[in-house]
């Protein structure tokens, strides 16, 4: 009786402990529709559905396994769910319906807040470069964003990719759909102030969670 | 014709196949009057139609022969073909229903001797080879019909070919001026024995069911491997002709699927476990069967007959429900996917494609009477009073052995209602 009544959580065996199914808790807990990786039945469509598959490290199928199997460095470090285009074709065609995509970019960002995402990854890079450009005034400044990345590479490569897509910008100038003066100032929604409170409000709230524990 | 009998003691079932006869029957042997309704001009439903069952791979032939007879020598079942209900009003041991017969164009004095078949040159794509090949217009559905007896497809009457084939037969069995009729009945209880219908394979687009030949569903395969189906027994496929040597065979094709049938279908593992031997027998060890899966299940004892296919070296398993198939330009279907068991990457082609097409419930595209309660999916569960109530594979995704118990269940359930409503009346 005594045995029996001492089974509590540290004489749990270390063998037993890969069984707990402690990465897909935290995963519930921290990745945006992280509850849903549990439902994958793992038939495969969607990492033969998707049009970038063969390039990625670990389809969404074996990530959600890796995840289920408790492999927490090889997920969060990992370049797979970068790769993501959200074109949704995983979604549609998921027989579980799981927010395939919606995932993906809730592992990337949940990898991003940790600081576990790889630190060369041209996704990862726009994303960072996106969200600062837009939270910076509340509009998106499309030549400081595009100017920005063809220079990420240094200065000879990214005069080289200006050169190569001076016909397109030509061509959108006489269109009308961009600017060059934006480069200058660009310009800014009605109620700049309101943005920033609300990005401020957000920051804060997000603050308030509960830290993560592993 | 002579409306039939009917009184509240009276069960109605609908759906002559496997279930329904069975029910009938059962109902029958127990002394109740029963009415048994079938839409086609044939006894014998989907089972009919295939060429083996598993495990024991006898052929449905047999099932339904001993059926036949059972039914031959009972005088309280009343076959009526062609009909349909077209509704059916009251409450549990006192319904109305109202039966719609379409015309035969022949009446019972036939002699099945097929000479109005010989005299008519119109043809209509076979039903009971799921259109694969064509049909005389003026013909017995299958070798197994019952009634045996011939019918005109309704597109020939008023043309040439009618005529024709009322001038070649002898008895005179042929009347051109049948109508539909519609006939009232009163009943006591409903058997909805309506089956099953496979589900719409183009539905499934990234399949190409409809767009590429060679991909075909497991109910077309039944008719490819029996000897009076369209290639005579032989796995030719579609495109052209070429004998199929490998055979891709795609589990859960619209089964376990939130876009298509949310349910499991359950006949389908062992319908390709079953089919993978059909290939054996036609191609001995040169024949090549893969099936694409998510997981096999194969319920109680038929784990030995999947034990056996595991051992057999002509097939192999593959853990990956198949993503997409693409054709290349001598017609082989080529499948992509990732298998599970670790995540390799495959393009394969295979000479012919089969979907392991799931079940839907054949009751979806009738309407059913207000008061029939049905599942997410639309499989009968009955009425609340208990006096209508599901039979067979309408009820649920049920194999023909199931099927068989589930009818009798149901049929145990039809007699407890008329036995109530006797002694209420009594």
């Amino acid at each position: 009786m005594h045995a029996l009544r001492t089974t509590g959580h540290q004489t749990i065996p270390a063998v037993a402990a890969r069984y707990r199914n402690n990465f897909l808790k935290e995963v519930e807990a921290h990745v945006e529709d992280g509850e849903w990786v549990k439902m994958c039945m793992q038939c495969g469509v969607c990492a033969g559905s998707c049009p970038l598959g063969a390039h990625w490290e670990h389809p969404p199928q074996e990530l959600f396994m890796m995840i289920r199997a408790g492999k927490r460095a090889e997920v969060l470090t990992s370049d797979a769910m970068w790769m993501c285009t959200s074109c949704y074709n995983c979604v549609v065609r998921c027989p579980r319906k799981l927010p395939i995509t919606q995932i993906m970019h809730g592992i990337a960002s949940y990898a991003q807040e940790l600081g576990l995402a790889p630190e060369v990854q041209p996704t990862r890079d726009f994303s960072i470069q996106f969200w600062k450009n837009c939270t910076k005034t509340g509009r998106v400044n499309e030549m400081k964003l595009t100017v920005g990345l063809y220079f990420k590479d240094g200065l000879v490569a990214g005069i080289k990719q200006v050169m190569n897509m001076l016909p397109v910008a030509l061509g959108l100038m006489k269109a009308g759909r961009l600017n060059p003066f934006e480069l200058l100032r660009g310009h800014s929604p009605k109620d700049q102030k309101g943005i920033a409170a609300m990005l401020k409000r957000a920051r804060a709230i997000e603050a308030q969670r509960a830290p993560v524990t592993h | 014709m002579t409306a039939p009998i009917a009184t509240s003691q009276t069960i109605l079932v609908v759906g002559g196949g496997i279930s329904g006869m069975t029910a009938a029957l059962e109902a029958a042997e127990c002394g109740r009057d029963v009415v048994l309704v079938e839409r086609s001009p044939t006894l014998g439903g989907r089972t009919a139609l295939l060429y083996r069952y598993f495990p024991k791979m006898c052929h449905p032939t047999c099932g339904l022969e001993i059926n036949l007879r059972r039914l031959k020598a009972n005088r309280r079942v009343r076959v009526l073909t062609m009909t349909e209900v077209a509704g059916i009003t009251g409450r549990r041991g006192d319904y109305q229903a109202t039966l719609k017969i379409r015309p035969r164009y022949v009446n019972e004095t036939c002699t099945a001797c097929g000479d109005c078949s010989a005299a008519v040159s119109a043809e209509i794509p076979n039903p009971y080879n799921y259109g694969l090949d064509k049909i005389k217009a003026a013909h017995l559905p299958h070798v197994m019909a019952y009634p045996q007896r011939y019918l005109l497809d309704p597109s020939i009457i008023g043309t040439a070919d009618a005529d024709q084939a009322k001038a070649a037969c002898k008895v005179g069995a042929i009347d051109l001026e049948m109508q539909e009729e519609t006939v009232q009945l009163a009943v006591g209880a409903v058997l909805w024995a309506t089956g099953w219908r496979p589900y719409d394979a183009a539905k499934i687009q990234p399949y190409g069911y409809g767009r590429f030949p060679n991909v075909i569903t497991s109910v077309e395969f039944e008719r490819l491997a029996d000897p009076s189906g369209p290639t005579g027994g032989k796995l030719l496929r579609p495109s052209d002709g070429k004998e199929a040597k490998n055979i891709a065979f795609i589990q859960c094709a619209g089964s376990r699927d939130e876009n298509h049938l949310r349910h499991c279908s359950r006949i389908c593992c062992m319908a390709t476990l079953k089919q993978t031997q059909y290939v054996r027998e036609a191609l001995g060890d040169t024949a090549q069967s893969t099936v694409y899966y998510i997981d096999i299940r194969s319920i109680d004892r038929l784990e030995d007959f999947y034990q056996m296919v595991q051992r057999d070296a002509t097939v192999k398993f593959v853990k990956s429900k198949v993503a997409r198939i693409a054709q290349a330009d001598n017609g082989d279907p080529i499948l992509h996917g990732v298998d599970t068991e670790g995540y390799h990457r495959y393009a394969t082609a295979h000479d012919l494609v089969v979907l392991a097409i799931g079940m839907e419930p054949e009751s979806n595209a009738i309407a059913l009477p207000q008061d029939v309660i049905t599942d997410s999916s639309g499989f009968i569960e009955g009425s609340p009073d208990g006096g209508m109530c599901g039979a067979g594979s309408a009820s649920s995704p049920l194999d023909v052995n199931r099927s068989v118990q589930s009818a009798t269940g149901a049929a145990l359930r039809a007699i407890k209602v008329i036995y109530q409503t006797a002694s209420e009346e009594a």
